[in-house]
């Protein structure tokens, strides 16, 4: 990482690009904790819990990361990405 | 009810279609007509083959076995994928600047091109990935059986052998012809891909449709079917936390390891963007292969009798219901399955084994020499081939000796395990340079063995490799080494057991043995580069060809060769190809001669970096820069040494100028010399010839006029003996058989001495001289240093020229070395002659004084022999001699 500080303030797009790049990384985290969550549905001896259930649970978290991806990854630009996970270089404001 | 015979019809016409989207696809591509070729959509679809037979029809089984659980092997990939800027975009990043062939290729090159390393990968994934191979035929034969029981018009069912065998032979001719066309590992197989990506939407079509008829042709509708999965044996979702965490996980790092997955994902990829489609339209499509798992395994579960294998329901659901037409679909899907995985895991597989164990063996078997490069090309084709039949062959025994009775999914996750093993060297080398090849080695080996041990000798059954009183008992008795239960963690599922110790066995090894190694230099260039690899590479531009990359090739070469050779050799390659004017197509002919025509002049790695730098849009590999850091180091060590010869030529050069200078000079004084010697004897001899005439014939001469005439012959002959005695005394100085006298006395006496036998303090010569620092005590042979005194005395007596001629002489002590100078104030001697007064003979300037030239040759003689030394002291406004001489006793002579 360079000692060199980028600007504090950045323009709106390029703030916003920023946090699109945070949330692409973010998302597999998301997506990993919603996975599990069934995990914490025990049920009882009773009624347990149904696959069914699970099944459609399942099914509208699986679509709805496809979703987020594909809005995520539409709207990083391609010019923008040559930066490092580290630290993103400087702009001009 | 279908037939067998159509069922054979509908495949070889498939199979027909899929050869001739692959002939049209290359075409297309060699065409240059490769847009489509390159959509994202193609790259996503390639990606499915993910999905294999297991998924086809194992997922099925799977869901009737344990419900859910077989989502797993979808959400790890899922994961990935929407994880795409972690890793796969670094992944790919680097495929394409490294050139990189295949995951051993990957690791190897991360690890300073460590061949061992590839050859171990290599290996390894030979060993996970033939089972794999196997599942797939086995999937093959198992659903051409599956029809062949149905069908009620013959009653032969084929013999399972020899259908394995035939697709095993007839992928193996489709992967040879569309999977080695050309040699460049690192260009797109188009016609293969093309046919993956076809494949893909057949069996994503396939399922969908068999799906859509269980859920509303044969229950009800949504609801009834929800209603039956809650009535069937997996309505409970009882899956077990570590087993749906663990398999997740392994299914996630099988994808980024798994050979095929490398190859369509990193290798093939046209297109760094493509990622973006991918990270979404790849989870949606597995999401919508696995919609309708549990479904059609409730439903067949519920209709089909339990003797019924729920691996085929996907088949025998749509035969029950006498739907022939979806049930030869859903062969079909299953078909493209196990093809379209075959395919690429031969095609990974080949490139790993022809370039990491017989291109290197045969390259040491040939001598080494890689020279002649049209018999290399062949040769690797020949391997790949070869490589690419005995992968397939491999999976065939492997299916004829296990028998193929383990259920799918379990010899699916066994693989899985096996490959995972690389995910430590992978993934780590990517982002910490610390991790070095050792490690990379240590791990692999530590996670190999547990895998081996713990998952896939087991997984044969007990008792066929590993005896029961192992699987008992551990390894010698010992209770800890349990195979599945090792170190005493029993109670855990076998799959997660293995996974588990495996995985953190070979991270520990990994970074505890990369802590403690210390790597090579390429190795830490290597992990600079992977680490790094988005500060290193500008853009992600791909390998079009062209004009404008002629014209920088020809900028390039104008530099190099100049620019009358390079627009010759580039205006004839472009008559060779059939062009005009001065741009060839860069053919990879032209660019290896170009390479040969520029390595001629900046040495071969030179030229192949530069060439493949504006070629290849790929940077410079470490090798390649190390090369040419070797040449420009020998390059510069060479000029290096011939600048020093030529600089020693230079000096030996001016010394011979300056002695030859010297001879010169010395030969035109000798001859002014002989010329002075033979004056000063004539004018005495003439003298005393006439003389003594006179003496002789003269008969009445007065006796003062004979005294006066005998003493000027008296003299004359006193002047001719001084003349010879010089040149003696020179001869015996300089013979060295001088005996020096060596006598105590004081330098302020000597000097008195000489002053007085030179004539005194005169009006012809003032001599200055400071008394109180000539008190200085001389042991040395006094008369002789007293004789260089009065020479030089003598010297400035007769040669100085000024109205008032003064001579000072100043004496110092120099730690422990007396000085002393004779300085007069005339004009001095000029500076051509000062290298040679001190020569015999020399004279300098007009001959208006007497003398032969011999008394600064006598001084310097004397004084080498006292020990001390008499030079020339220039810029002291006159003529001045400098007489040193060590005050120890410490004589030359003796």
């Amino acid at each position: 990482m360079s000692g060199e500080a980028g600007p504090v303030f950045l323009q709106r797009r390029t703030y916003r690009r920023r946090r699109l790049k945070d949330a692409a990384r973010l998302l597999p985290f998301l997506g990993a904790i919603l996975f599990s969550v069934p995990l914490l549905w025990q049920g009882t001896p009773e009624a347990p819990t149904r696959t069914s259930s699970v099944m459609l649970y399942l099914f509208v978290v699986w679509a709805g990361l496809a979703g987020l991806s594909a809005v995520i990854s539409r709207h990083l630009d391609d010019d923008q990405d040559d930066d490092t996970h580290q630290g993103d270089p400087p702009e001009r404001p | 009810m279908a037939t067998l015979n159509l069922l054979v019809v509908v495949c070889i016409l498939y199979v027909a279609l899929l050869f001739a989207v692959a002939f049209a696809a290359d075409r297309a591509a060699r065409a240059g007509r490769i847009t489509w070729l390159r959509s994202p959509i193609v790259y996503t679809l390639s990606l499915s083959i993910y999905c294999t037979a297991w998924t086809f029809y194992g997922a099925v089984g799977f869901a009737a076995r344990s419900g859910l659980e077989y989502l797993t092997i979808y959400l790890g990939p899922t994961l990935v994928m929407i994880g795409w800027w972690w890793t796969l975009r670094k992944m790919v990043r680097i495929g394409r600047s490294q050139r990189i062939t295949s995951i051993a290729d990957m690791i190897s090159s991360r690890y300073g091109k460590s061949n061992l390393l590839a050859v171990f990968v290599t290996l390894l994934a030979v060993i996970g990935t033939t089972p794999y191979i196997a599942l797939q035929l086995q999937s093959v034969t198992l659903s051409v059986a599956t029809f062949a029981r149905n069908d009620l018009t013959t009653t032969v069912v084929p013999d399972r052998d020899s259908t394995a065998l035939l697709v095993a032979v007839g992928l193996t001719l489709f992967t040879i012809l569309f999977g080695t066309r050309n040699l460049d590992a690192n260009e797109r197989h188009h016609g293969v891909v093309m046919a993956i990506a076809l494949e893909a939407v057949v069996k994503l079509f396939a399922l969908l449709a068999v799906g859509a008829f269980v859920v509303w042709g044969m229950s009800d509708g949504i609801s009834a079917t929800l209603a039956r999965i809650d009535a069937s044996e997996i309505a409970d979702w009882q899956v077990p936390g570590s087993r749906w965490v663990g398999l997740t996980m392994l299914a996630a790092a099988a994808f980024l390891c798994l050979p095929r997955m490398f190859q369509v994902m990193v290798v093939e990829n046209e297109d760094e963007r493509h990622l973006r489609t991918a990270s979404w339209a790849f989870p949606a499509y597995v999401m919508l292969m696995s919609l309708f798992v549990v479904p059609i395994a409730a439903v067949g579960l519920d209709l089909l009798p339990s003797a019924a294998n729920p691996d085929m329901f996907v088949l025998t659901l749509p035969l029950l219901a006498g739907q022939d037409g979806l049930a030869i679909l859903s062969f079909l899907g299953g078909f493209s399955s196990a093809t379209s995985m075959v395919i690429v895991a031969a095609i990974a597989l080949s490139t790993m084994v022809s370039n990491h164990i017989v291109m290197p063996i045969w390259l040491y078997a040939t001598g080494g020499s890689a020279m002649v490069s049209g018999d290399v090309r062949s040769v690797a084709l020949r391997a790949r081939r070869l490589s690419i039949a005995g992968v397939v062959v491999l999976g065939y025994l492997y299916f004829r000796v296990s028998g193929g009775g383990t259920a799918l999914a379990a010899i699916g996750l066994v693989s899985f395990a096996g490959v995972a093993q690389f995910l430590p060297a992978l993934m780590v080398g990517l982002f910490w340079r610390g991790a070095t090849r050792a490690g990379a080695l240590a791990g692999l080996l530590a996670g190999f063995v547990v895998w081996l041990y713990c998952l896939f000798l087991p997984s044969f059954g007990p008792s066929v490799v590993l005896p029961q009183t192992v699987l008992d008992h551990g390894l010698f008795g010992l209770s800890w080494l349990r195979p599945q239960a090792l170190f005493g963690a029993a109670g855990l599922d076998g799959v997660v057991h293995a996974v588990m110790w495996s995985m953190l066995l070979n991270t520990t090894a990994f970074i505890i043995v990369s802590l403690l190694s210390f790597p090579r230099p390429i190795e830490r260039l290597q992990g600079a580069q992977f680490v790094n690899v988005f500060q290193h590479s500008g853009t992600r531009g791909s390998w079009t060809g062209g004009l404008a990359q002629s014209e920088d090739l020809l900028i390039m070469s104008q530099r190099i060769i100049g620019a009358r050779d390079a627009q010759a050799f580039f205006s004839a390659a472009a008559r060779r190809q059939g062009i005009g004017g001065y741009l060839p197509e860069p053919s990879p002919d032209f660019l290896q001669g170009l390479e040969r025509e520029l390595s001629g002049s900046v040495g071969a790695a030179t030229a192949h970096a530069m060439v493949s730098q504006i070629m290849g849009g790929a940077t410079v590999s470490v090798e390649d820069l190390m090369a040419v850091a070797d040449e420009t180091a020998q390059i510069m060590e060479y000029s290096n040494r011939l600048e020093a010869k030529s600089e020693e030529q230079a000096r030996t050069a001016r010394q011979l100028r300056e002695a030859n200078q010297k001879l010169t000079q010395l030969s035109v004084q000798k001859d002014a010399f002989l010329s002075q010697v033979s004056h000063e004897l004539r004018t005495p001899m003439t003298s005393i010839r006439a003389f003594s005439e006179i003496l002789r014939d003269t008969e009445e001469l007065s006796a003062s006029d004979q005294a006066k005439y005998a003493s000027i012959i008296h003299d004359e002959t006193v002047r001719l003996t001084r003349l010879l005695d010089d040149l003696l005394m020179l001869s015996v100085l300089e013979s060295g058989q001088v005996t020096l006298n060596n006598q105590h006395g004081s330098l302020s006496a000597m000097l008195d001495r000489a002053v007085a036998a030179t004539g005194g303090t005169t009006e012809a010569l003032r001599i200055h001289r400071d008394r109180s620092a000539e008190d200085i005590q001389l042991h040395t042979d006094l008369d002789r240093l007293a004789q260089v005194f009065i020479n030089l005395i003598t010297n400035a007596r007769k040669y100085c020229d000024a109205q008032e001629p003064a001579l000072s002489i100043s004496v110092k002590n120099d730690n422990g070395t007396l000085i002393v100078d004779f300085i007069d104030n005339g004009s001095g001697i000029a500076m051509d002659h000062q290298d040679v007064i001190f020569e015999k003979f020399s004279r300098v300037g007009d001959l208006k004084a007497s003398g032969a030239g011999l008394g600064l040759a006598i001084c310097r003689e004397i004084m080498a022999r006292l020990g001390g030394t008499i030079t020339y002291l220039p810029g002291q406004g006159g003529a001045a001699f400098r007489v040193t001489l060590p005050l120890e006793a410490r004589l030359a002579a003796q």
